[in-house]
């Protein structure tokens, strides 16, 4: 029982990281209508930058905030640029050219990133040196709980920014009509970056606090993430925040249980378990828990 | 309409392709690593062919052809490995019939399961499922766990040249058979129809083409030959490992796809040649492999969307075939 309470927590932070990085898929997905394939990538290329960062400045905290800010800052770069160099000369062309260019951005930075640290997982130093609390016999970690509680601020913040300011309003109306928020007077261009910023950003935060989670990484390590992350976001429902959150935290507390209570013999193929339930959820809710139902029509 | 000899005018170039080949590997003419590579050219033709009926032909996007392709090495090369009673040239044919079988069966129930996603979502899916088939496969028994399965009986044996000739002579004469019937089956009623539904889903649904049956039967063919393909892999290396069909295999599938030009056979043949054969040629670009595929993808498609670039392939492609017309003309 205890083992179990520990495992839920420990699935819980983790799918609020998962829930992070969901956020940024969903946000694009609804504005730019595209699977922003590199998006994991930006993590993996964040959590390169505070490697390099914090190895040069050390894990003081005053260093660790100056680093923590420059990473977030280059992902958020990183993202702008990539809408700006790759997808934007796309708007116009098959959602298959745009996928496939996506795809040929996330091969780039993890190749980029294969040729300058090579295929060696590297240490992240340790830089939340965060204990563990007992509540009626049950271990909790610190950094589980600060991370629950980053993910919650963040996802208040950004409900609030959507729902409440006027840039806000310009994304929803560009997701909603491209054309009709265009003729409103909507920057569209300006606001699809804008999303890409959030977005990244949003991958730099959820950067953070994964490298304090796990602190290893290597070339792919953002993709695999990002592709669980993905589908949390559509599990969740696309274009929703608390779908995001529910999406992400069930793929989270799943992947957690399979790691602790999958039988010795299937372990060896735990990676193959959680592509499968990634695979079931896909299919048994394309539309998402809290997503709109998307009508075709000729 | 073309006569049935003009139909088999492109199996007698391929004859005579291999004549030429033939004569070049036992004159030694061609040195040894490029003979080493030609049954791997031959596999990988295969596999982008294949996988160009899915993206090309029928528009769906597939990142996970390397799973069928590893369906494929595992049922054949486990035939080839253990079932020693039946005599080696016979069991080659039930190993290629076996793994075809299962990789058809397997494609088609995998599409089936998921035959509501399009797009991006399948993209992930297959992505997904590339994955599952590549863990799945340690913990299935016989098939040697993370190590791997070693030891496969390979039709490469003898000295240089022979083994070279032997492992690309039947690597070529299946990749002909596939290309013919891959070839035929876009011609025929069958492949106007993957065609209409990528042209527009709704419009062929309308003139009653069965949608769903139609993409669930072109994915498991596209299975099927990513199957043989596998079986050539195993027989030719003699070892599969679970390593062997990850995600870049997926991916450097595809560039071959589309840097040939999507839909199109041909382009996805000498594409195939060209990216099989540059890490050999350019020794020291070899570790920029992936990283120039990555650009390559991305500037295809920048290139395709540009305005003046579409415009001077028209042009270009108007003048070649005005020129093709008018040799045929000088024949007749």
């Amino acid at each position: 029982m205890q083992t179990f309470i520990s495992t839920l927590i420990d699935g819980l932070s983790l799918g609020s990281l998962y829930a992070l990085v969901a956020l940024g898929y969903s946000m694009v997905y609804g504005i730019a209508k595209m699977l922003n394939f590199a998006h994991g990538d930006v993590i993996m290329v964040g959590i390169y930058v505070l490697f390099v960062a914090l190895g040069a400045m050390g894990t003081s905290p005053l260093m660790l905030t100056i680093a923590a800010l420059i990473m977030i800052v280059f992902c958020a770069l990183l993202g702008f640029t990539i809408e700006k160099l790759a997808y934007k000369p796309l708007r116009a062309a098959s959602p298959l050219s745009v996928l496939i260019t996506a795809i040929g951005v996330s091969y780039l930075l993890q190749n980029l990133a294969l040729l300058i640290f090579g295929s060696r997982q590297q240490k992240v130093p340790t830089y939340f040196h965060l204990g563990s609390i007992y509540i009626g016999g049950v271990q909790i970690e610190l950094l589980s709980l600060l991370i629950l509680a980053v993910t919650i601020v963040v996802m208040i913040l950004l409900s609030i920014f959507i729902n409440k300011t006027k840039l806000g309003s310009a994304m929803l109306a560009v997701s909603e009509d491209k054309g009709a928020a265009q003729l409103m007077g909507i920057n569209v261009n300006a606001t699809i970056s804008l999303t890409f910023v959030i977005g990244s950003a949003l991958a730099g935060v959820g950067a953070l606090l994964y490298a304090a989670k796990m602190p290893w990484v290597g070339p792919y390590t953002g993709s695999v993430f990002g592709i669980k992350a993905f589908a949390a976001a559509v599990f969740g429902g696309i274009g929703s925040i608390p779908g995001a959150m529910i999406g992400g935290v069930l793929i989270g507390i799943i992947e957690a249980m399979m790691n602790v209570f999958l039988p010795d013999v299937l372990s060896n193929a735990s990676d193959g378990f959680a592509y499968l339930v990634l695979i079931i959820m896909l299919v048994i809710k394309p539309t998402g828990l809290l997503g709109r139902k998307h009508v075709e029509k000729v | 309409m073309k006569t049935r000899l003009q139909r088999l005018l492109p199996l007698a170039g391929a004859a005579l392709l291999y004549g030429v080949i033939l004569l070049l590997m036992a004159t030694k003419v061609l040195p040894r690593s490029y003979q080493q590579m030609l049954p791997t050219i031959c596999t990988y033709i295969i596999m982008a062919v294949s996988l160009n009926l899915v993206v090309g032909f029928l528009g769906d996007l597939s990142l996970g052809h390397a799973a069928f392709y590893a369906v494929g090495a595992y049922v054949g090369g486990m035939i080839l490995r253990y079932l020693t009673a039946i005599p080696f040239g016979v069991r080659v044919i039930v190993a290629i019939a076996a793994a075809a079988a299962v990789a058809f069966v397997i494609g088609g129930a995998f599409l089936y399961f998921v035959r509501k996603l399009h797009g991006d979502y399948l993209a992930i899916v297959t992505l997904a499922f590339g994955e599952f088939v590549r863990s799945i496969v340690k913990i299935i028994p016989g098939t040697g766990g993370s190590a791997g399965l070693t030891d496969i009986p390979t039709i490469a044996a003898g000295a240089f040249p022979i083994k070279y000739i032997k492992a690309f002579s039947w690597s070529y004469v299946i990749m002909v058979i596939s290309i013919f019937l891959i070839v035929n089956l876009i011609r025929s009623r069958h492949g106007r129809a993957i065609m209409a539904v990528r042209d527009n889903s709704i419009a062929a649904a309308s003139v009653g083409i069965n949608v769903s049956r139609c993409r669930i039967v072109t994915f498991a063919i596209a299975a099927l030959f990513a199957g043989i393909a596998g079986v050539l892999y195993a027989a030719n290396t003699a070892a599969v490992n679970p390593a062997d069909f990850d995600y870049n295999v997926s991916i450097e599938v595809l560039v071959m796809v589309v840097l040939g030009g999507m839909g199109n056979i041909g382009g996805s043949i000498i594409a195939t040649i060209i990216l099989v054969a540059l890490p050999k040629v350019l020794l020291d670009a070899a570790q920029y492999r992936l990283l120039i595929y990555a650009i390559a993808l991305i500037a295809m498609m920048m290139l395709n969307a540009n305005p003046r670039f579409t415009a001077f392939k028209r042009r270009v492609s108007e003048k070649t075939s005005k020129f093709v017309k008018s040799l045929g003309r000088g024949r007749d």
